[in-house]
Order: structure tokens, then sequence, then C-alpha cells
């Protein structure tokens, strides 16, 4: 039932970025919240092109724009200049249905987290329309089996106030993930949880990333989550934000806590984390 | 904590009774004169005595309250949805709204009055323009604090303003409305009393004035009985409803007790 594609090319060669359709295109996009005098920009003209099924994850200074990014590809925000294609699509004024979830993981209370999950499904076409006829069954097993992917089997009945908050926050993944969106937008999704849950988690998320290959989209302040997880990782400037770097990450998947310790990984970590410090160092003007 | 609860039930019962046992003691003991402050054993006496005569006037007493209650929270419901969902709606019209509620309503008794005459119909608008606003508020409130967070995860599910009113908004302010009904069933049962006692020839509120210019005075406090019987009833009756329906919103207190 989920859309499930061939993922051999992870330990072999990688395939030629552009063999394969791209899925988020940024072409001189920029953001400016607010007008005239009082206008904050939020991201200087910005170009980013990410393929079909890829892992990026964007790592930068606070308030550089990061989830500006995220809120353009989702629609939520729409550009002051500049074109986004989303899908093929130019995002309008229309939402492009992703997939998206947050540091704070907003479970209704009043529901268990079963039906928390399958709420994307109330809105979403073509599972709105049948969610009153037959398949609520089909839509629960879906559920559940999202929740076993993710290590929750048999918390489906419980109520978010009964879970832990990492064990919430792997629930917000399943409700990102429901409606098979083909691509996944996360603003910090890890950013509450405590060193052991986050690793465990970063696990949970290249899991479900390998079986399910939507486009990943991060938005992070751990530079080890990043390395870990991101196929590509995008280093952003502080505020306007614009891409300093970008860079592939090749490191076999899938990939294990214990490899973060070894050294190309920790260099790769001591890259990331001068390109920031610059940023922020350019920024403040050497209160670094 | 059933045991504490059945403790705490007890202490309520056993103040009430140490209430009407000082009550009555004080009256015997000082030889207090019916016509200012009856034994409350005279006044059950009254209450037992002359109930099929104040029968029909609880029923109407009830009826006005009722219908001012369900106008008043539809009245409430609609306006408080209305400017929950729009921030410049609420800001625009919460001035207009306090210095409506801000009117003591004996005040508006006699244009009421002057517009219906006496009777039903003032005591139900009464009640209703007692009871709609805190409705209004609650539901105004229970609306504006969705977590925006979720409105973006649906927005970007495409997700229309109706949707999240539907699916999150409403279920949302459930809690906010129900504390709110408690509140506005008593406001309605005062308004519509208040009513009956200035300008109407039915109702407990009536029977009161009545029985206070003939100098019946066990007859006035027995109708204060009926009222604090009929107000403690309606209270406890919409305070279940409310636990029924939003009992997610309190049990965070007993957590993982399954």
């Amino acid at each position: 039932m989920m859309r499930m594609q061939p993922h051999s090319e992870f330990r072999g060669a990688p395939v030629p970025a552009s063999a394969l359709p791209i899925a988020i295109e940024l072409s001189e996009a920029s953001v400016t919240f607010g007008r005239g005098a009082r206008a904050v920009p939020a991201l200087s003209t910005t170009t980013l092109r990410i393929v079909d099924g890829e892992f990026v994850a964007l790592v930068g200074p606070s308030g550089c724009g990061k989830s500006t990014i995220l809120r353009l590809v989702s629609g939520l925000v729409q550009p002051t200049s500049g074109v986004v294609i989303v899908g093929g699509r130019e995002v309008a004024a229309r939402a492009m249905r992703v997939g998206m979830a947050f540091q704070n993981p907003t479970m209704l209370p009043w529901m268990s987290i079963e039906r928390n999950i399958m709420l994307p499904l109330k809105i979403v076409e073509p599972f709105r329309s049948q969610f009153r006829k037959l398949r609520k069954t089909e839509f629960r097993d879906k559920a559940n089996a999202l929740l076993e992917q993710v290590g929750l089997k048999g918390f489906g009945n419980r109520y978010p106030w009964q879970l832990s908050g990492g064990m919430l926050q792997r629930a917000n993944l399943c409700r990102a993930l429901i409606h098979e969106p083909r691509m996944l937008l996360l603003d910090e999704p890890f950013g509450a949880l405590d060193q052991f849950t986050r690793e465990e988690l970063w696990s949970i998320l290249q899991d479900l990333w390998i079986a399910h290959r939507p486009t990943v989209l991060l938005v992070t302040h751990d530079l080890r989550e990043a390395a870990f997880l991101g196929s590509r990782i995008c280093v952003m400037s502080a505020r306007p934000g614009r891409i300093l770097d970008d860079s592939r990450v090749d490191f076999p998947r899938p990939r294990t806590v214990a490899m973060t310790f070894e050294p190309e990984f920790v260099a790769l970590n001591q890259k990331l984390r001068a390109f920031i410090v610059d940023a922020r160092g350019a920024a403040t003007k050497g209160a670094a | 904590m059933p045991d504490l609860d059945y403790r705490q039930k007890a202490w309520s019962a056993g103040l009430i009774v140490l209430f009407f046992v000082a009550w009555e003691w004080f009256c015997v003991m000082t030889g207090m004169s019916d016509l200012v402050l009856p034994r409350p054993s005279q006044v059950f006496v009254t209450l037992f005595e002359k109930f099929p005569i104040l029968w029909p006037h609880i029923l109407q007493t009830l009826a006005t309250t009722m219908i001012g209650f369900v106008l008043g929270v539809g009245l409430g419901v609609v306006l408080g949805a209305i400017i929950g969902v729009s921030k410049t709606a609420y800001d625009t019209a919460y001035p207009l709204l306090v210095g409506f509620s801000s009117i003591p309503k004996v005040a508006v008794v006699p244009i009421f009055v002057l517009w219906f005459g006496s009777g039903t119909v003032p005591a139900v608008l009464t009640a209703l323009s007692i009871c709609f606003f805190p409705i209004v508020v609650n539901i105004a409130t229970g609306l504006a604090t969705t977590e925006p967070e979720l409105e973006d995860v649906l927005k970007a599910l495409g997700a229309s303003k109706l949707d999240i009113l539907w699916n999150v908004g409403l279920p949302r302010t459930m809690p906010f409305f129900f504390a709110s009904l408690k509140v506005a069933i008593s406001y309605a049962f005062v308004g519509a009393v208040l009513s009956e006692t200035v300008a109407s020839n039915r109702g407990i509120g009536n029977v009161m004035m009545t029985a206070s210019s003939n100098f019946n005075v066990p007859l006035v406090f027995a109708g204060l009985f009926v009222l604090a019987g009929l107000g403690v009833a309606l209270y406890v009756i919409f305070s279940l409803i409310e636990g029924r329906i939003t009992g997610w919103a309190t049990r965070k207190n007993d957590m993982i007790a399954t």
C-alpha cells in the first residue's frame, strides 16, 4: 500500500543526480516579511535543486531562514521574488499536500494516537472521500503498520498524554507519512528530545526513508544529525539566509550511530561547524 | 482516590446540615419572629404544604430559564465562532461586547417589559442576555488557542479553514464550551427569576414577591430554597455532561492509570 520504490542505489554507485526528476526547485527565490520601512528580509535570493527521493539537511545559525525554505516548499509562504517549483508545478496559493512535522508533536489530546495519525486522511484526497465509506478499517491498518515501523506497535489506542516525548515524536512522523506524501518537510523534529532518544529516532527516520523514499527536507541545528541523516547537506548563512555550501554525504546506508564517531564523519562535522561559526561571526562581527 | 472523594462529600453534607442546625438554634435561642427570619424547619414545612401551589411556578421558571438559555447558547456559539476565527473580528467586537455585558441586567428588564409587556417574554430575554456572554468569550478563546504548528501541518495538506475548524478548532473548544455552559445556566436562571420578580404574574420570582407583600415570610424563604435547589440541580446536570464529553481535558492529572 505504501509507495515502495526500488532502492538498489544505496550501496552501489550513486545514481547521477540529473537522471532523476527534480522534486523541489527554488530559482532566485527570496522572501521578505512586511513592507516598506518595517520589511524584514528572511531569505535572500536562493537557488536550490532537490532531486526526487533525496534526503537534504539544512543547517545554519538561528533565524537564518531555514524554516522559511520549508514554508516556501509547503506553500505556506509565497516567494517575494523568484519561483518555487515543487513536483513539477509552481507553488501557487494552493498547498502542496506535503507531510510536515515540527518540534512540537501537536497530537490532539482528545483522540487516540491511531486517530491522530489518521487525521491527514480526513483532509487529503483521494482518502478524504473514502474516509466515511468502507475503507476506515483499511486506514486503521495503515496507521498501525506505520506505528509498527516506528516501534510503537500496540500504542494506537493510547492517548497522547500516555506517551513520552520521544514516542509522541515517532507518532508525529507517522502522521506526516500516512497520506503517502512525495515530500516530507521536517522542522527540527528532534530538537526537544534527549541525546539518546534523538539518536534512536535518527535510525527510525532513516528506516522510514529507506522504506518509503519520500524527498526529505530536514531543518536542524544538530550537525551530527544532519551528517547522519542527510544525503546532502546545505549550510546557510545568517539572516537574511542564503546557501553557503552544498555538499553530498556519501556514507553508506543504513548508517549507524557508531559510524558517527569515525574519523571521516567527525571531519565532516568539523567542516560544517567551521562554516556555521564563520556565518555567525559574519553576522555578529566578532562577538563569537 | 474514591476514599478521599467520599470523605469530601461527607464533609460537604455535614456542613450543609450544620448550617441549618445553627440557623434553627439561633432562631430558637433569640426568639426570632417569623416575620423576620423563620426557622428552617418552618420553611421546609411551608415548602411541603404549599408545594402543589408552587409547582406550576417552578415549571414556569424552569421553562423561561431553559428557553432563554438555549437561545443564549445558540447566539453565543455563533458570535463566539465568528469572533474566535478572525483576530480582527475579535479585536473589533470585544469592546462592544464587554460594554454590553457590563450593563446590570436589572436595568434592562423595564425596557423588555416596555417592548413586550410583562410575563414570559421579558424573562426569557433577560435570561438570554445575561447568559450569552460567557459562552461567547469561551468559544472565542477556545478557537483562538489552536496551536499554530498544527494549523501549518493541516494547511500544508490543503486543509481549508472549515476543515481546521471542524477537526481541530471545535473539539478543542469543547472543554471551554461546557465550562461556560455551567456558568451560563446559573446566569440564565438568575436572569429569569430577576425578570419574574420585577414584572410577571407567574414564576418563583413572582411567588416570592407576592408572599413578601403579604408578609408570608416562610413562603418567601420556601421560594428561596426552591431557587437554591433548582440552581444546584442545573449546575450538577451540566457538570455531569461536561465530565462525560470533555474528560480528556481533565484526565492529565491521573496519568497512566490504565
